[in-house]
């Protein structure tokens, strides 16, 4: 399935140029609890890259602290070369590394076509224009509706997004965080609670939306990785334990015992 | 459409009558209190940010406004912009150090400034302390325009509170308006999309203190006096009611809850403290059994009527 095998666990900066995303050394406490222990991980420019682990292994915090959600406590991160350690998420969305929440993160009260809109908004340059009718930001509608129609929303663009069963907020959810055109997708458990109905169809929204960039994604459902990923890290109490192809991570005693025992209940 | 255009036809043709059966100071109390509780829509309603020092923006606009009309000959519409700019102003200092903060601890600072505006109100010499400021006049409107009648002055009060509420619709029905709501809905997930939900309240809040500012000039101007009862806590108390009361993130709840709030305080002058006791049973009423306000229960009960159709327009048109 992939020739990418490196086993390189701390990244060097001569290996930056195609690692779009370069972590190094990332730890994060809470008060004397270290949710992520000095955690090391490069992402290559076009893969698609996941990060694994049982429940409370500190996926989400490691999400947190790449998106800059949460402050590292030490360590350091680059983003195409670019050093954001010091930076907010709202900047770090900017720069090209949007994230989805393992929570779906949609909003409520606004209907499809306004929740893909606002993220369009946010480059637009008219966001603080309050003395104009939202007529001002309407030449956006085009492209907010190509958004809706690439995960198959097209028809509900007016319905409220409170409105949707679960499987299709995840996907208004890719259809929002796609309108910044990013870089690198970080997607926080996209199949989460989803039935067999939803997960196939979500895992080609996946592979789909790879084209033409990279995706980390958070996943607990094995056989979703193992189709889709080039390279998958494995972290348990905070710390990786494996990192490599699926075939080989899946062969590491460590990781057997560690994860996928677990996972064979 | 057609029948939007025809009920505001109906409300203009009501309001153009209503001085002649309704005594016109009645009115204008009303159409200032509309705008104040929409200032504070505008705030909680949209952008959920609760202020409990609503009051220190609109007592504070009177206080300028009448003082700008007692001391120098300046027309009355540029009074009430002064007022208006003092709290526009005001606002933009203290939602610098408010605006980070979330929930209560927004609300305690905002009370806590109100609290120190209103302690600054009390020993300043220009307000009369204690006394208020008594006899503000109104002057000419542009120089030119006599007011000084209520009747024709009703006039005058209702087309600035045509344009306020205008400005008011404007914002929330804004590509800015749009963001907001996002920001109420889910704040985390605006700023992962790249956007700094901070730097929107603030402006929110700004803009909802100018509302209140012009509100609290009018009511100078209408009852041509101003008290440290307008910046006191009370007020700011008040205006929640009325926004809770006609109904919450609705465009025209609140001003049906200001109406109903001035109203019900005319009628129960006369029975002093009890008044205040009517009050806050009214709203633990409210509160209990119509979540949504007035026009907010009004809505979900046309929206549940006619069903597709309306869902998403509750919001919207309410
Ligand atoms: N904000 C927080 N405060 C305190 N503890 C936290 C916080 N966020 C996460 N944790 C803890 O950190 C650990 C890792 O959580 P998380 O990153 O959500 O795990 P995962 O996503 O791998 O299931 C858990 O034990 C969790 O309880
Ligand atoms: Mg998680």
């Amino acid at each position: 399935m992939s020739e990418v095998a490196a086993p390189a666990r701390a990244p060097t900066a001569a290996s930056s140029a195609d690692n779009i995303l370069v972590a190094e050394n990332i730890s994060r406490r809470f008060g004397a609890f270290l949710a992520v222990n000095d955690v090391s991980l490069a992402v290559r420019r076009g893969s698609i890259h996941a990060l694994i682990g049982p429940n409370g292994a500190g996926k989400t915090t490691c999400f947190n602290l790449l998106t800059k959600a949460l402050p590292l406590s030490s360590g350091r991160i680059s983003f195409n070369g670019k050093d954001i350690s010091a930076l907010r998420s709202a900047d770090v969305a900017r720069l090209g590394l949007v994230r989805s929440f393992q929570i779906s993160a949609t909003f409520p009260n606004l209907t499809l076509l306004e929740n893909v809109r606002v993220a369009l908004q946010a480059t637009y340059g008219k966001a603080f224009h309050f003395w104009r009718s939202i007529a001002a930001v309407k030449d956006l509608n085009a492209r907010a509706g190509e958004l809706l129609d690439q995960v198959g929303l097209a028809g509900s663009r007016d319905l409220l997004a409170s409105e949707l069963s679960y499987g299709k907020k995840r996907a208004l959810e890719i259809a929002t965080t796609l309108a910044l055109e990013p870089d690198l997708l970080l997607l926080d458990e996209p199949t989460a609670g989803m039935g067999h109905e939803d997960i196939e169809p979500i895992t080609r929204l996946i592979r789909k939306v790879a084209e033409g960039r990279t995706v980390l994604l958070v996943e607990h459902n094995l056989s979703v990785v193992s189709t889709l990923c080039d390279r998958v890290t494995v972290l348990q109490h905070g710390q990786i334990i494996a990192d490599g192809s699926y075939e080989a991570v899946s062969r590491d005693p460590l990781v057997r015992t560690a994860y996928m025992g677990e996972e064979d209940a | 459409m057609n029948k939007k255009l025809l009920i505001a036809a109906l409300a203009l043709v009501a309001a153009l009558i209503a001085p002649v059966y309704v005594y016109p100071v009645l009115l204008m109390t009303i159409l200032c209190f509309a705008i104040f509780a929409s200032s504070f829509n505008l705030l909680l309603g949209y952008a959920g940010l609760l202020s409990f020092g609503h009051a220190m923006f609109f007592g504070t606009s009177a206080y300028i406004t009448g003082w700008l009309l007692k001391s120098s000959p300046i027309s009355l519409e540029l009074a009430l912009l002064g007022g208006m700019l003092v709290s526009t102003v005001m606002a933009a200092l203290v939602g610098l150090l408010a605006i980070r903060r979330a929930g209560i601890q927004f609300a305690m600072i905002t009370l806590a400034f109100s609290q120190f505006v209103y302690f600054v109100l009390l020993q300043a010499h220009f307000t009369g302390g204690e006394n208020g400021m008594q006899g503000i006049p109104r002057n000419a409107l542009f120089g030119l325009i006599d007011v000084k009648d209520s009747f024709h002055f009703y006039y005058v009060v209702l087309g600035v509170s045509a344009l306020a509420l205008f400005l008011f619709y404007r914002i929330v029905n804004s590509p800015f308006g749009e963001i907001l709501r996002a920001i109420k809905d889910k704040e985390p997930r605006v700023e992962s999309l790249g956007m700094k939900p901070e730097q929107f309240k603030y402006l929110a809040f700004i803009l909802s203190a100018s509302l209140a500012g012009l509100a609290g000039a009018l009511k100078a101007t209408v009852f041509q006096f101003a008290t440290l009862t307008d910046a006191s806590w009370p007020i700011s108390g008040e205006v929640i009611l009325m926004t809770l009361l006609g109904g919450l993130g609705t465009l025209s709840g609140p001003m049906f809850g200001a109406a109903i709030v001035v109203i019900l305080n005319d009628e129960l002058a006369g029975l002093g403290e009890w008044a205040l006791i009517a009050q806050g049973v009214i709203l633990l009423v409210v509160i209990v059994f119509f979540r949504r306000g007035f026009v907010g229960e009004i809505a979900a009960l046309m929206a549940k009527w006619k069903k597709p159709a309306a869902k998403s327009e509750v919001q919207a048109t309410a």
